[in-house]
């Protein structure tokens, strides 16, 4: 008797980008692991990336933080993964591949995943030195060494791709030129009105554009120089990057004699099967209905296709949305549905603030209840709210111009509201395929409770991450449904949020984190609720943090930054930025002492970089012993007060900045609070200081002193806005001493002063009543605390250099004196850099 | 005594008790780094379970040795570490980076005897 032991069937998969990948993933989550034996072979160098996210190469996210699956998971899940490797042939016949190594493999099914590459239009010239694609981080790498040789760069082509390609020429510090055949920028996704705002914004940002050029040749010796046009005009440039498009990998397919179209691409059926029946054809290289389409989420639905087919299921590929939604340089962007709906079906409501740079248009169906389409430039905040009513065909609002103005404050809340609205089937993310109910079924079943969780078991958000708020949405609404409190609690440690815990720790005198998660929380404790604790403690208590080192976030753990190669940085407090020459012979004694990296920092002092853990208690000591004292630049605690040199020499300066800022600063030194602290003082209106850019600024008036607060020079910048003027200094540092006590009591952990200002009701006017007229009656706490932590500040670094106990905590290893003998350096200008 | 609950095969691996310290050498509640010929080891000490855990001082992420210095803490009971570079947890039951990214940590039993702490380590 014969066994019936079935044989796995053999799939080789050509092509390793983002869909060949999601084919593998898919393949192995619903397979059984006995079922198949796949094999896969990509010609790149490294496993699938993030090609959506390419551009973010060149703003230090490294070809590792792209990758989608390291080769160690081809290897857990038994995918044998050839790199490097080329196909050369198919045989459709026989059943076999062979590759440019000779090495020849049969299939049962064949995957083409080729993808496409640059389409390279035929321009004169287009071969010299200095002309790139856009397609692959090889091409980037290429990029980023010519770059250097470059001042101008010219992207040719204006789509998507080309303005991802302008980014990343903007990223290389270049000046940027886009040039665009077409009469519109991204012109399969804006009309000529988008196209105009998109425009104008990237203009603003220092790209030049031109539209209607058509690019005849390109001139220079072995490298690029000078571009001509077809209207007569030249542009001289040293670099070149095409993006015009796209072009399908369908050679294979044609030399195995498969059908392709016209204009090139693998001709599929619905379930993705090439003319021959055996091999289908996914992604870009794919042509179905006529169309290739250029983006993951098809690709990604095409996957799956294939998947369930090959599993027995029956599922067919119907096209797809090509709605997209993308931030370009920083500039919003989306069009969705039929975005250009033509006037015959449809009317169109328009929004345009030119001021501010926002274009938003919708398109409704002729009987007005329907949405279909729709445009957004400069602010796409509610393109998924707009993308499910088109989708689920949700029945519009009387007034259906409010879905592009209603956005007006209170967005989030609305948008929440919105969604639970949304039928179960509606689709939420458009790459993964999760539909609402997947996601609020994950949630009320207990599976999860956060939005990683739900990121985990139903991979929603983990494609282009686009839907992420409305994830976020979704969960809150869901667990609200389900009775339960939707609170901002600490993490899974702790139910309070960080001002519940805060009085907590206040009203029952808790001086420790370990008694604070005995009596009010559970487990250990984690890397969230411990630093944010540690801050509690510091500005309720004022001790020295060291008595809870453990607790302590790494930087204050060890009272200096860390930095790359496991080493420290150590800045001295330099109050108002005012040093004496002495003071500064020291700095540079003590930094050429221990071969110390030295910069003057943004906040006008001197940071010495590349001190090891255990010399950080030496270095202090002299800088002590020199009357230095800690600059807290380690703390989520005050900076600097950054001052500009006022009435003492500027023949503009009104009073003393410099003096006010060192009282301002030696006041509030040391303080702890949600988030580290900045603060400015200028002069005169002219603003040396740049004091509006800090959590509080303060500039001389004829009369006094204007206080300005909640400004952020953060990743979101943010002016700080105007709360009282022509204070006399007393006023003006009460003033100061109760809103940043007010902060630290009621921000949560790690919102700076703007976030802060930004989520409280009422704002500035309400902060105003707080501050000024006492309206919560807390005015008299609050001066007392603030007082409270002016008198018990003490230098912490002259604490641990002072005790002997303290000083043992500072070395690397706790069985030996020696240093980390991982750490090393490479000289650079003149100094030495840590080597990584 | 043995605080660290090892599964049995980490157990039966270990050739060799490396005497790392003495106990009141580590703090409470967070890490500490030890070396061992040219490895670099981090011990951490969850005292209120009064339990030990031991892994590589190596961040796989940025190749710094750095763990050693990052808060300890748990997630769903797991004992974890959160690399102080960025945030990266893993789990020193498993090694497991519990943030579901790729980089995984080499962990090691440990066991108290007569006031010091050992390591158990492979030739």
């Amino acid at each position: 008797m014969s066994s019936l032991v079935a044989q796995p069937q053999r799939i080789v998969v050509i092509g390793n980008g983002m869909v060949g990948y999601k084919f593998c993933e898919k393949l192995v989550a619903k397979a059984q692991p006995s079922a198949f034996q796949i094999i896969v072979f990509g010609e790149e160098p490294r496993p699938a990336y993030d090609r959506v996210h390419l551009s973010a190469y060149f703003s230090g996210t490294t070809a590792e933080e792209l990758t989608m699956a390291p080769v160690e998971w081809y290897a857990q899940n038994n995918i044998n993964l050839h790199l490097g490797e080329l196909v050369t042939s198919v045989n459709a016949a026989t059943r076999t591949i062979t590759t440019h190594k000779g090495e020849s493999i049969s299939y049962d099914k064949l995957i083409l995943a080729t993808g496409s590459s640059a389409f390279v239009p035929p321009i004169n010239g287009v071969e010299k030195e200095g002309v790139f694609v856009y397609r692959t981080i090889e091409d980037l790498d290429a990029m980023l060494e010519y770059a250097p040789k470059a001042k101008t760069a010219a992207v040719i082509g204006g789509g998507l791709l080309g303005l991802e390609a302008a980014k990343a020429a903007v990223d290389m510090g270049l000046t940027t030129h886009v040039i665009e055949f077409a009469s519109r920028l991204m012109p399969r996704q804006l009309d000529e009105a988008g196209s105009e705002m998109l425009k104008r914004k990237l203009e603003s940002l220092g790209i030049s554009i031109h539209l209607n050029k058509s690019t005849t040749a390109i001139l220079g010796g072995p490298g690029v120089e000078k571009m001509l046009f077809a209207d007569g005009s030249e542009l001289d440039v040293d670099m070149i990057i095409v993006s015009a498009g796209i072009k399908p990998r369908d050679e294979l397919a044609i030399k195995a004699g498969l059908a392709v179209g016209p204009r090139g691409g693998i001709m599929v059926n619905d379930a993705l099967q090439t003319s021959d029946a055996n091999i289908y054809a996914i992604g870009e290289s794919a042509l179905h209905g006529g169309m290739i389409y250029g983006l993951v989420a098809p690709g990604y639905d095409m996957a799956d296709t294939v998947v369930t087919n090959l599993l027995g299921g029956e599922k067919t590929f119907k096209g797809f949305d090509m709605s997209t939604k993308l931030k370009l340089i920083g500039v919003d962007v989306a069009s969705f549905g039929d975005a250009f709906a033509s006037p015959a079906t449809s009317r169109s409501i328009v929004f345009e603030d030119k001021a501010k740079g926002i274009y938003k248009r919708i398109n409704i169906s002729e009987d007005g209840k329907h949405l279909v389409g729709g445009i957004l430039v400069g602010d796409a905040g509610n393109y998924n709210m707009l993308l499910q009513t088109v989708q689920n065909k949700i029945i519009l609002p009387q007034d259906p111009e409010d879905l592009i103005l209603g956005s007006r404050g209170g967005a989030s809340e609305s948008a929440g509201a919105g969604v639970m609205s949304l039928p179960d089937e509606a689709l939420i993310c458009s790459c993964e395929n999760v539909s609402k109910g997947d996601i609020c079924s994950s949630v009320k079943d207990g599976t999860c409770t956060d939005v990683a969780g739900i990121k985990k078991c139903t991979k929603a958000g983990t494609g282009c991450g686009g839907c992420i708020p409305m994830v976020n949405d979704l969960l809150n609404a869901t667990l609200k449904q389900m009775g339960k409190e939707v609170k901002k609690v600490l993490c899974e440690h702790f139910d309070y949020s960080r001002q519940e815990l805060l009085d907590l720790v206040k009203v029952n005198n808790i001086r420790s984190f370990d008694e604070l998660l005995h009596s009010h929380g559970r487990g250990d404790g984690c890397e969230i609720c411990k630093p944010a604790v540690a801050s509690i403690m510091a500005s309720t208590w004022n001790e020295l943090i060291l008595k809870q080192a453990t607790i302590q976030d790494t930087n204050d753990r060890y009272l200096a930054n860390i930095q790359k190669g496991g080493t420290y940085s150590v800045v001295p407090r330099i109050a108002g930025g005012e040093i004496t020459p002495e003071k500064l012979i020291v700095i540079g004694q003590v930094a050429a002492k221990y071969g110390l990296y030295t910069k003057i920092t943004g906040g006008q002092r001197i940071d010495m970089f590349g001190a090891r853990v255990d010399q950080l208690p030496d270095i202090w000591e002299e800088l002590i012993n020199a009357g230095f004292e800690s600059g807290h630049a380690y703390g989520k605690s005050l900076r600097t007060v950054k001052s500009c040199v006022g009435s003492t020499w500027c023949r503009y300066g009104l009073h003393d900045s410099v003096g006010f800022a060192i009282q301002v600063e030696e006041r509030y030194r040391g303080l702890r609070s949600p988030h580290k602290l900045k603060g400015g003082v200028s002069g005169c209106v002219r603003e040396c200081a740049e004091a509006q850019s800090k959590d509080f600024g303060i500039i001389a008036t004829e009369k006094g002193w204007n206080l300005y607060i909640c400004g952020n020079g953060g990743a979101k910048p943010q002016h700080a806005q105007l709360f009282a003027t022509d204070l006399d200094s007393e006023t003006c540092i009460k003033y100061l001493d109760r809103f940043l006590m007010f902060y630290i009591k009621t921000a949560e952990p790690l919102n700076r002063t703007a976030t802060w200002l930004n989520k409280m009701e009422g704002g500035m006017e309400y902060l105003r009543q707080v501050i000024v007229e006492d309206s919560l009656g807390i005015c008299a706490d609050l001066d007392r605390e603030m007082q409270f932590m002016v008198d018990t500040y003490a230098c912490e670094w002259k604490e641990v250099v002072n005790n002997p106990e303290l000083r043992q905590r500072f070395q690397h290893f706790i069985n030996t004196p020696e240093p980390d003998p991982s750490i090393r350096f490479k000289p650079e200008r003149g100094q030495k850099v840590p080597v990584v | 005594m043995i605080q660290t609950p090892p599964s049995a095969d980490r157990l039966a691996d270990v050739s060799f008790w490396f005497k790392a310290a003495e106990v009141s050498a580590f703090p409470e509640n967070g890490g500490a780094c030890v070396k061992y010929q040219d490895q670099q080891i981090a011990v951490y000490h969850f005292a209120k379970r009064n339990e030990w855990y031991a892994s590589q001082n190596l961040c796989p992420h940025k190749q710094q040795m750095i763990l050693s210095r990052g808060l300890i803490g748990d997630q769903c009971g797991e004992p974890k570490v959160a690399c102080p570079f960025h945030k990266k947890t893993f789990s020193l039951l498993t090694g497991e980076n519990l943030n579901g990214e790729c980089y995984h940590i080499e962990t090691y039993p440990v066991k108290i005897e007569d006031g010091y702490v050992y390591i158990g380590l492979r030739d």
